[in-house]
């Protein structure tokens, strides 16, 4: 899309322009911020129906009617809160590191959308072709844990210190499951450009690849902080763990980039396992927005019915239960690849079937392993510290 | 323990996703085009004829309808309902008051010594922004003079507002609610359709007989067995 | 350098969205491990005992209603209890039976309140919480036929009821009793088998019988400690020994056993208040004016009286000199005992279990602090 807006834009205005130094550059950057500002725009766009629909859902599923005042089944609630939140006054506290606290918001935000240059949005229409784009997003989306901490440690708050403690033990932990899950697609694909990979899915790697579809789906929530992974704003436990302090447009811009994660994370899913812009009779716009909407609704749906787990369990999933679950995925992956090379008859379906065989069935034994390991209650002896005293009030007979 | 209580759950959710809404929206709601119609009592094509922007207004779920909340006949109100002509100015309920809200001044009035004409009232006051509707005042009523209102959307700017006095409550409409009254209930007089402006009207609460109880006795659950 | 940690003290209340109310904590965090909870309350502190000495016997028991304000009904049969011992008062029948269909009814709402919260305090966003919130709506309902109020009812007085039942309570009372159990059926699906839950509540803030026992707890916690004591079994009041029904014992000890229990007596309060219904004959629901007077004057003496409140033992203790207004008012109030031994509960669980274990205590600000 880059090269196109460039060539066509450099074809009209050549004749006006004086052939001078740096022209070609200077148009080629224009062409870029068009194009970021048309996607930034639809994101946003796309933001703002997702809070409505996301407040309009968790209402039904709680059999309330959600918000339905402003504007036709109150689809305008999100661009009224948007209004309000801009008109907010803006508090730093005293104690903040203001630079950091300032830049925390929007060193959440801009990777997010930096995701969505290299996702193709249909067919034919995405912003660049990086040969690495699925590294590219690896990278991008870890950025936000910096972000967390920076606010959190701005912010000068105990709580907000907890909820960034736990964000970025969560972001190591999911990083390398998630990071993991995908080696079995390029082991099929061998290509790391997202487009080669959405090529090859006749069949969506969601059937060829379901245990590294389920890990990747889990660890994007916990990417995301999403429930059931909601630890790092646990509303019971932390408030609004590393928002607390922020007010107005700030904390607006985190709220944006959260929801505008959820939107990354559900193109990309899409993108890597659905198919994405694949699908017969529609256009492929529309089917790319189908699968990103049904994934958004898989994650309500979640939101709504389930509750979060303790930390403990979040890593204990992560290390004991995910990573051995894509690492058995790799296994299996590479030996089926080798037995059916790039090129033999039916090979995708011997990979799914070999899959399916040898894989799924890895989930209910690791569910199993994970059941024995469950937390414990220890009596905490505290005699090095020094605050209070962790013997209880009542004096046991005996002791 | 593999994940079918959590997805159990899910289907439960899933079930009310498509269930009714249990809460209610007030005083109005959105309503769509079906729902309109349906309060206006006409079908759609006559809505589009008769009234052509509310019908496109309730095709975009644009349109208000009032909702009014059902409340019960007992519910303890925020105005109160006071007969001047039979109230006798005993105090009872001011004595009666929890919180001592209830203000009552009287000077010796007529030469009739007897009951209700011994004393005429100068004051009577009744401070709802203290009040907490417990409904004693009512309760120790000898007269039935006094009753509680059934109307709650009473927020004033002014705190002062929130007094009740003399010439208010003479002046105000009376919906008596039917708490410590029962002749309301076996009239079967329904506080949110009629007010009572008159007292003969209201009715006395007399002792029950044994007769009266096995009779007024409102069980339907016996009525069919 | 070797790497250094310390402990780190959070200051959580009385402005914290799930405390309850206005409940504080001083909490001493080793990394994410609780080793020191101190707890702090007082902020909800009205002077109830106090107000009482300048109230009437009567006018008391809308004191009662606002102490622990999600089970008014409760609160208000343990006090006209005690003062009807002390004026030496004998009921009316249908009125007793007329205030324990109310008062098992305020059980069942307090119950779905207490898992409501449990649940929304472990995440689960609202869902829980609403659905039991829409039975306790259909409870405050029939509340509203009965008294005019929701919350803060006042029905009950001395020897009776206020007021009888209106005709449309029965067949809203028919119709709830029918509907009732497939919506806790439903409630149940979504929480009892969740595997998520399972795993944060099981084996969670261990409370054994003698630690209970010891702290004088009383109520579901201690019921699922493995203790049988249930003050409507124990020390049958009202007309309990009438009716027939189970008392669920638990013996874990741990927030799920807490949170299963009170699904079960949610049943069993349900099975009360049909009986109640089938034995209730028409009759007065307070003796008139005459035999007991509205304004009460008890002979000097003192009495307590407690009943089984949704909490755990709810006692009154009340003193007379003889005159119009109680000489001391003291509350039993199970609330704040429960809390007593958080900080055992807590010293050794993690940031995530704390909310958990104090929503499953179930606790009221009201009560606590009076």
């Amino acid at each position: 899309m880059l090269n196109f807006v460039y060539e066509n834009l450099y074809k009209t205005l050549e004749f006006f322009l004086p052939d001078s130094f740096l022209i070609k550059e200077i148009i080629f950057v224009f062409s870029g911020l068009i194009i970021a500002f048309i996607i930034i725009n639809a994101v946003l766009v796309g933001v703002l129906l997702l809070i409505w629909g996301e407040r309009r859902l968790l209402g039904r599923f709680q059999q309330r009617s959600g918000p339905n005042r402003w504007g036709p089944r109150g689809l305008l609630v999100s661009t009224a809160d948007a209004i309000k939140v801009m008109f907010k006054e803006d508090i730093v506290p005293e104690e903040a590191d203001k630079y950091i606290f300032n830049l925390a918001p929007l060193l959440l935000l801009i990777p997010v959308f930096i995701i969505f240059s290299v996702i193709p949005f249909a067919v034919g229409l995405y912003a660049v072709n990086i040969n690495v784009s699925l590294l590219f997003i690896l990278a991008v989306t870890s950025i936000s844990g910096l972000s967390i901490i920076c606010a959190a440690w701005a912010s000068a708050n105990r709580i907000a210190i907890f909820s960034a403690l736990r964000s970025v033990a969560m972001l190591i932990s999911y990083e390398i499951p998630v990071g993991l899950s995908l080696v079995g697609i390029l082991l099929i694909t061998e290509s790391m450009s997202v487009l080669d990979i959405v090529s090859y899915q006749k069949i969506p790697f969601i059937i060829i690849q379901p245990v590294a579809a389920f890990v990747f789906f889990l660890g994007s929530l916990a990417e995301i902080n999403r429930t059931p992974f909601d630890l790092t704003e646990a509303e019971s436990e932390l408030a609004a763990g590393y928002q607390n302090d922020y007010s107005g447009m700030k904390w607006g811009l985190f709220y944006l980039g959260e929801f505008a994660a959820a939107i990354a994370t559900a193109s990309v899913f899409t993108t890597l396992f659905l198919g994405g812009p694949n699908g017969p009779v529609l256009p492929s716009i529309v089917w790319f927005t189908v699968k990103v909407v049904l994934v958004l609704f898989m994650i309500i749906w979640i939101r709504a019915t389930w509750p979060r787990f303790r930390i403990d369990q979040v890593l204990n999933l992560a290390w004991k239960g995910l990573f051995e679950l894509t690492l058995i995925n790799i296994v299996v992956t590479s030996i089926v690849v080798i037995i059916w090379p790039e090129g033999s008859d039916n090979r995708l379906i011997y990979i799914t079937i070999a899959n399916w065989i040898f894989v799924v069935p890895f989930i209910f034994i690791v569910a199993k392993v994970l059941k024995t390991s469950d937390y414990k209650v220890t009596n905490f002896n505290n005699q090095n510290y020094p605050v209070g005293s962790a013997k209880p009030k009542f004096e046991k007979e005996g002791s | 323990m593999i994940g079918f209580g959590l997805i159990k759950g899910l289907l439960v959710t899933l079930r009310n996703l498509f269930g009714p809404i249990f809460t209610v929206q007030y005083p109005d709601k959105r309503a769509g085009i079906f729902e309109y119609a349906k309060f206006r009592n006409k079908s759609i094509s006559r809505i589009f004829l008769d009234e052509r922007k509310n019908f496109f207004l309730a095709i975009l779920n644009y349109v208000k309808i009032p909702v009014r909340n059902e409340q019960f006949s007992r519910f303890r109100g925020n105005e109160f309902v006071w007969y001047d002509d039979r109230c006798t100015a005993c105090a009872s309920c001011a004595k009666y008051c929890p919180l001592g809200i209830i203000e009552i001044e009287t000077h010796p009035g007529g030469e009739n010594l007897q009951a209700g004409e011994n004393y005429e009232i100068d004051k009577f006051s009744i401070d709802t922004g203290r009040c907490m509707f417990c409904g004693l005042c009512v309760e120790a009523c000898p007269y039935d003079a006094l009753h509680m209102g059934t109307d709650f959307e009473k927020g004033t700017y002014i705190r002062d507002d929130l007094v009740l006095d003399k010439e208010t409550l003479i002046s105000q409409k009376k919906n008596p609610s039917s708490w410590f009254r029962p002749q309301f209930e076996s009239s079967e007089y329904d506080p949110w359709k009629e007010s009572l402006p008159d007292s003969k009207k209201a009715g006395r609460h007399e002792k029950p007989t044994d007769e009266d109880i096995k009779r007024n006795w409102v069980n339907k659950r016996s009525k069919s067995e | 350098m070797a790497i250094r940690s310390e402990p780190i003290t959070i200051n959580l209340g009385p402005q914290h969205p799930s405390t309850h109310g206005v409940f504080r904590m001083r909490v001493t965090f080793d990394g994410e491990t609780i080793i020191d909870v101190e707890p702090i309350f007082g902020y909800l502190h009205r002077g109830s005992e106090k107000l009482a000495e300048e109230r009437t016997y009567t006018q008391v028991v809308t004191l009662t209603d606002r102490m622990d304000y999600v089970s008014s009904m409760l609160n208000n049969q343990g006090y006209i209890l005690a003062v009807e011992k002390l004026c030496d008062i004998n009921p009316k029948p249908r009125g007793v039976w007329l205030r324990m269909i109310a008062s098992e009814l305020q059980r069942i709402a307090s119950h779905l309140v207490a898992i409501g919260f449990l649940i929304q305090d472990l995440g689960a966003w609202g869902t829980p919480l609403t659905y039991a919130m829409r039975e306790r709506e259909k409870i405050l309902q029939m509340f509203e036929m009965l008294c005019g109020a929701r919350i803060t009812n006042s029905y009950l007085r001395p020897g009776g009821v206020f007021m009888d039942a209106p005709s449309v309570f029965w067949d809203v009372l028919d119709s709830f009793i029918a509907s009732f159990p497939k919506s806790i059926d439903e409630l149940e699906k979504l929480i009892t088998s969740n595997e998520i839950i399972f795993s944060r509540t099981k084996g969670v803030a261990v409370l054994s019988s003698k630690d209970a026992i010891d702290a004088s707890i009383t109520g579901p916690i201690l019921r699922s400690t493995g203790v049988d004591w249930d003050l409507r079994k124990r020390d049958s009041y009202d007309y309990y020994d009438d009716v027939e029904f189970d008392i669920p014992i638990h013996e874990a000890g741990d927030n799920y056993a807490r949170y299963l229990l009170r699904v079960q007596e949610i049943r069993e309060s349900l099975k009360i208040v049909e009986q109640c219904k089938k034995n209730i004959q028409p009759g007065l629901v307070r003796p008139h004016h005459d035999e007991v007077p509205d304004l009460l004057k008890p002979p000097s003496g003192d009495c307590y009286v407690a009943i089984e409140g949704s909490k755990g033992e709810l006692g009154f203790y009340l003193v007379s000199d003889g005159s119009i207004a109680p000489y001391r008012w003291h509350v039993r109030s199970s609330s704040l005992i429960n809390l007593t031994l958080l900080k055992d509960m807590l010293v050794g669980t993690l940031f995530g279990d704390l909310f958990v274990t104090f929503g499953s205590i179930d606790i009221n600000m009201g009560e606590v602090d009076r």
